[in-house]
């Protein structure tokens, strides 16, 4: 069986090239071996760098004895705290709207606060000579009392993880009254629902080569932010333009290389020996010791009329931030916005904390906040529909948002919301329910709907910047600071600018990821790209063409507004083409020489900003979010009440996309989501115990295989209706957020048990199917 | 440790490298020949990131010591384009379905699964099924693509390659034309017994 969309084809009405499916410069690259990733860079006389880790989750560094590393023939360096030039980062991730100040060192001096904080930094001839220099670094820890779950450090009396306190921000948004409304409605349902921690586990471990140019401490790693340039700079305390951060294409990021990874030990290691370097964290070190994704614990009270409609709802949540601050401000906070759904909340009363622990910190991933509350909001949506004796679809489709409704925020809805669509759609594809394989086996089908914004909280001001410049011989360049994680952020901006200016895709080659020579775009998260570099494509490619448009009109003798930039020409198009006269147009070639013969430039600079707003943190009111990606999936799945063991026949995702730039890419995306929410919500878990992270191996950490599920079956919603380029929302984050709530509806469904913790184990299953086996 | 010369030839051609006893055949490809497409991926052989074809089976080469290479044949994803860096109909199938996002399982899941379906063709089973590609990819992981694209893409070579037709080349940007794959008779042996981790296949879809 194969998913392939017919409507794959061709290029949408009016667009000649938005809506095709090429295969662009990047893939090309990737399936003939040829692109070079941040550990392929290769410089003569490269030395290799290792991390030297806390072994123990909280102690105090009582000393560091680096003589025996350093007399190790071949180390060129042994860096600790006291050569650190500026060691604190401090990171005020929701722009100091209401978290605690905390620093984070770069290398821990005198306290470790989570198994695997770095120490020290070795660089040495070889990584064989490194990592043994790595293990002869002596430092001696007096063990402290930690703290390793949410509700153990809000306790009274609590060991701090930082002197501050355990909590580091707490948010609240409220609307109405919601105890009033809850006390009044005629149906009150309650859930608490549990988290995990999750590894992104990228293919590509975290990697990058360091080295001096020109007294610039130039750094081409895996990142997803060149802008950390201006951080680096600040601990190295150099200026912001002598450090240059270029981003390779990635081998995957998901959020976990938005926060820097190796690039400051690696800044660090070529400022002092003034020699390149490279380091790659084993895969072993990634899982140790990398981001993960928030556990959260939450609850929900939900209240309703009896025909379904929300009247209130509470929500408390609670994220494990581990032991920094890292983007935890933000995620809780995208969390707080999002815990109502896709759904009318008259009246909300949301409360959301990051909390402190000696666990390793967590921070972006993939859904950022937004999508670990589907977990919840879609269980109690499944609940109030049991408890009314209504469809889960009916219930759903009662309090489903629309364009201008009101969220808890106050603010308006402000694009269309097809949700409705893509949740019939969803279950279109997957057909009548099956029948059990079995005697004894039990089947369900479950659904799950969600809103995932796209772009940064407005109150960051976002913009983009991009720089497009026709060549002699009528071929284009782009320019822009965007880092590609394989999702084809760079190929999408080459559509872009194709369909506006007509240089065919071939013609048109694209500089991403570099701090010093792109204008910057801000990172690739928070599923903004589409969203700000295409817009800023868009403007550039259309002020440009604006540019040159006149000067065509006046040698093909023709209105500039009837001309046809295409296929590598410029048409004269209009009404003279449209009576089937002689068609006449000039090359993309023949324009650029007659742009520069009358001094017109035929490159140019645009900066796209982002609608900007502000939220009240006090009030829990204001702005929150560009818009937002709504989308459903559907599921059956079958459940073997002997072992618990959780099998899924048939998965659908639907979403409106708003535009497909590139409708294959889009449906990559929702495939990949979906897979990646499966083992979220059914094998991946990073179990953390007193701190130590339990997965010492990537085979102990269940990442999906060929073998685990079965296809993605996708649909993709075109609304026209976004705030990307063209109508287009983003994409990139969306598709994992419904995947746990669709399994765990579908499993209820089957069995009549409800999962409320992830990641949902035959051992689980198992666990419930017998406590509803004793209690019947 | 002292380090010994070994011979093998990589893609066709004769290479000597001087390697430690520990060097594993990924250090000595990627670091000391230089072919950058055969990356470290896990280092636990789990991730299938840096498959490459020795004497025509597939391996981890994070589990091969580069001595076990020594006088033995290795063949990585650029070993497969033909003159001219013309594409593989796989490497092409995979072009065109998209089956490669961020990329870096893509030589792991073009090199399996080729083997996959020389095997299959040489016995006469005809083109492995769906079922038969998941089963053989199940030491490749993707985080990108949820495998569907890439099992398309595995499945329409299959089929082209069994029906011995040369794909079409309805050529992509920049891309040349799709070629008929080179000669390459596979070696004559017993095919690999490749366990799939102990984890439960899902039962077939009714």
């Amino acid at each position: 069986m194969t998913v392939t969309d017919p409507r794959l084809a061709g290029p949408r009405p009016g667009y000649r090239v938005v809506g095709t499916s090429p295969a662009h410069h990047d893939f090309a690259d990737k399936v003939r071996g040829s692109l070079l990733y941040a550990a392929d860079w290769q410089l003569p006389g490269t030395l290799h760098g290792r991390v030297v880790r806390s072994p123990v989750p909280s102690a105090r560094i009582t000393g560091i004895d680096v003589a025996a590393a350093r007399a190790l023939p071949g180390v060129a360096a042994v860096l600790t705290a006291a050569d650190v030039p500026s060691n604190r980062i401090v990171e005020l991730a929701s722009g100091g709207l209401g978290e605690l100040q905390v620093t984070m060192p770069v290398l821990a001096a005198d306290r470790v606060r989570y198994a695997g904080e770095p120490v020290a930094v070795v660089a040495a001839a070889t990584q064989q000579i490194a990592d043994e220099a790595a293990d002869l670094v002596a430092v001696d820890y007096e063990e402290l009392p930690g703290v390793f779950d949410v509700e153990s450090a809000r306790a009274d009396g609590a060991p701090l993880v930082h002197d501050v306190g355990n909590t580091l921000v707490t948010w609240q948004i409220r609307s109405g009254d919601a105890a009033a409304a809850l006390a009044a409605a005629d149906v009150v349902v309650e859930g608490s629902y549990r988290t995990q921690h999750a590894e992104h586990a990228y293919l590509e471990p975290e990697a990058g080569v360091g080295w001096l140019e020109g007294g610039v401490v130039t750094l081409r790693v895996s990142t997803q932010v060149v802008e950390h340039a201006a951080t680096i700079a600040g601990i190295l305390r150099l200026p912001h333009s002598k450090v240059r951060v270029i981003a390779a294409y990635l081998g995957g990021g998901f959020g976990g290389k938005e926060d820097m990874t190796v690039e400051p030990y690696l800044a660090l290691l070529v400022w002092h020996t003034r020699r390149p370097v490279r380091m790659i964290w084993d895969r072993q070190e990634s899982l140790a010791a990398s981001t993960k994704r928030h556990p959260f614990l939450m609850r929900y009270r939900t209240g309703a009329d009896r025909d379904g409609t929300i009247t209130a709802q509470q929500v408390e949540i609670l994220g494990d931030a581990g032991a920094y601050p890292n983007l935890s401000p933000r995620v809780l906070f995208a969390a707080a916005a999002c815990a109502c759904g896709p759904y009318r909340v008259p009246n909300a009363s949301i409360t959301s904390s990051a909390v402190f622990t000696n666990n390793v910190p967590a921070s972006a991933f993939r859904g950022f906040g937004a999508m670990q509350v589907t977990f919840g909001y879609e269980a109690q949506l499944d609940l109030l529909a049991e408890r009314l004796g209504l469809s889960r679809t009916q219930v759903r489709e009662r309090n489903f948002l629309a364009k201008g409704d009101l969220l808890p925020t106050g603010e308006r809805v402000g694009t269309c919301v097809e949700v409705a669509q893509t949740m019939h759609r969803a279950l279109a594809l997957l057909g009548d329910p099956p029948r059990p394989s079995g005697p004894g086996k039990l089947v369900g089908r479950g659904i799950g709907c969600n809103r995932q914004p796209y772009g940064r909280t407005i109150w960051f001001r976002d913009r983009a910047s991009a720089w497009l410049s026709l060549q002699a011989d009528g071929t284009l360049l782009i320019r822009c600071g965007v880092t590609d994680l394989g999702a084809g952020q760079a190929a999408s901006l080459c559509q872009i600018a194709a369909e506006v200016l007509g240089a065919p895709l071939d013609d048109i080659s694209v500089y991403i990821g570099d701090s010093a020579l792109n204008p910057p775009a801000g990172g690739t998260f928070a599923t903004r790209q589409l969203y700000m570099s295409g817009n800023a494509v868009l403007l550039a490619a259309r002020q440009l063409r604006d540019r040159m448009a006149p000067v065509a009109a006046d040698l093909l003798g023709t209105p500039a507004d009837e001309l046809v930039f295409a296929d590598g020409r410029v048409w004269a198009g209009g009404a003279g083409a449209a009576a089937g006269g002689p068609e006449v147009s000039i090359t993309l070639a023949e324009l650029a020489a007659a742009c520069d013969r009358r001094s017109v430039s035929t490159a140019h600079l645009a900066t796209w900003r982002a609608e900007a707003g502000a939220f009240d943190p006090r009030t829990g009111q204001g702005g929150t979010f560009p818009d937002y990606t709504y989308g459903t999936h559907a599921a059956d799945v079958e459940v073997d009440p002997e072992t618990g063991q959780v099998t899924v026949l048939r998965y659908a995702a639907c979403h409106d996309v708003g535009r497909a730039i590139n409708p294959m890419r889009v449906q990559g995306q929702i495939q990949g989501g979906a897979m990646q929410g499966l083992g979220y919500a059914l094998t991946e878990d990073v179990a953390i115990e007193d701190g130590y992270v339990q997965a010492a191996l990537f085979a102990d950490y269940l990442v999906p295989n060929a073998l685990d599920f079965p296809d993605v079956l996708v649909d993709i919603v075109e609304s026209g209706e976004g705030k990307g380029p063209l109508g287009a929302r983003g994409i990139g984050e969306p598709p994992i957020g419904n995947v746990a709530a669709t399994i765990a509806g579908a499993i209820a469904a089957a069995t009549g048990v409800r999962p409320a913790e992830l990641p949902m184990t035959p051992e689980r299953i198992a666990a419930l199917l017998d406590e509803k086996g004793r209690t019947r | 440790m002292t380090r010994r010369r070994i011979a093998l030839c990589v893609n066709g051609s004769e290479r000597d490298a001087w390697v430690l006893p520990s060097d594993t055949l990924l250090d000595v490809l990627h670091d000391g020949l230089g072919l950058a497409e055969v990356r470290y991926g896990c280092g636990e052989g789990v991730c299938g990131t840096c498959t490459v074809l020795l004497d025509g089976e597939p391996v981890s080469g994070c589990l091969t010591l580069a001595v076990q290479a020594a006088g033995r044949e290795v063949t990585t994803l650029r070993g497969l384009a033909g003159p001219g860096g013309a594409l593989h109909p796989l490497q092409d199938r995979f072009l065109r379905r998209g089956a490669a996002q961020c990329g870096f399982c893509t030589p792991g899941m073009v090199l399996t699964s080729l083997d996959l379906v020389r095997r299959h063709l040489a016995r006469g089973l005809g083109p492995p099924s769906r079922d038969d590609i998941r089963y053989a990819l199940v030491g490749n992981l993707c985080r990108c693509t949820g495998y569907t694209k890439i099992i398309d893409a595995v499945a329409e070579y299959a089929a082209l390659a069994a029906a011995g037709t040369p794909p079409a080349g309805t050529s992509p940007a920049r891309t040349p034309p799709a070629r008929t794959p080179p000669a390459r008779t596979p070696p004559a042996r017993t095919p690999p017994a490749r366990t799939p981790p102990a984890r439960t296949p899902p039962a077939a879809a009714p």
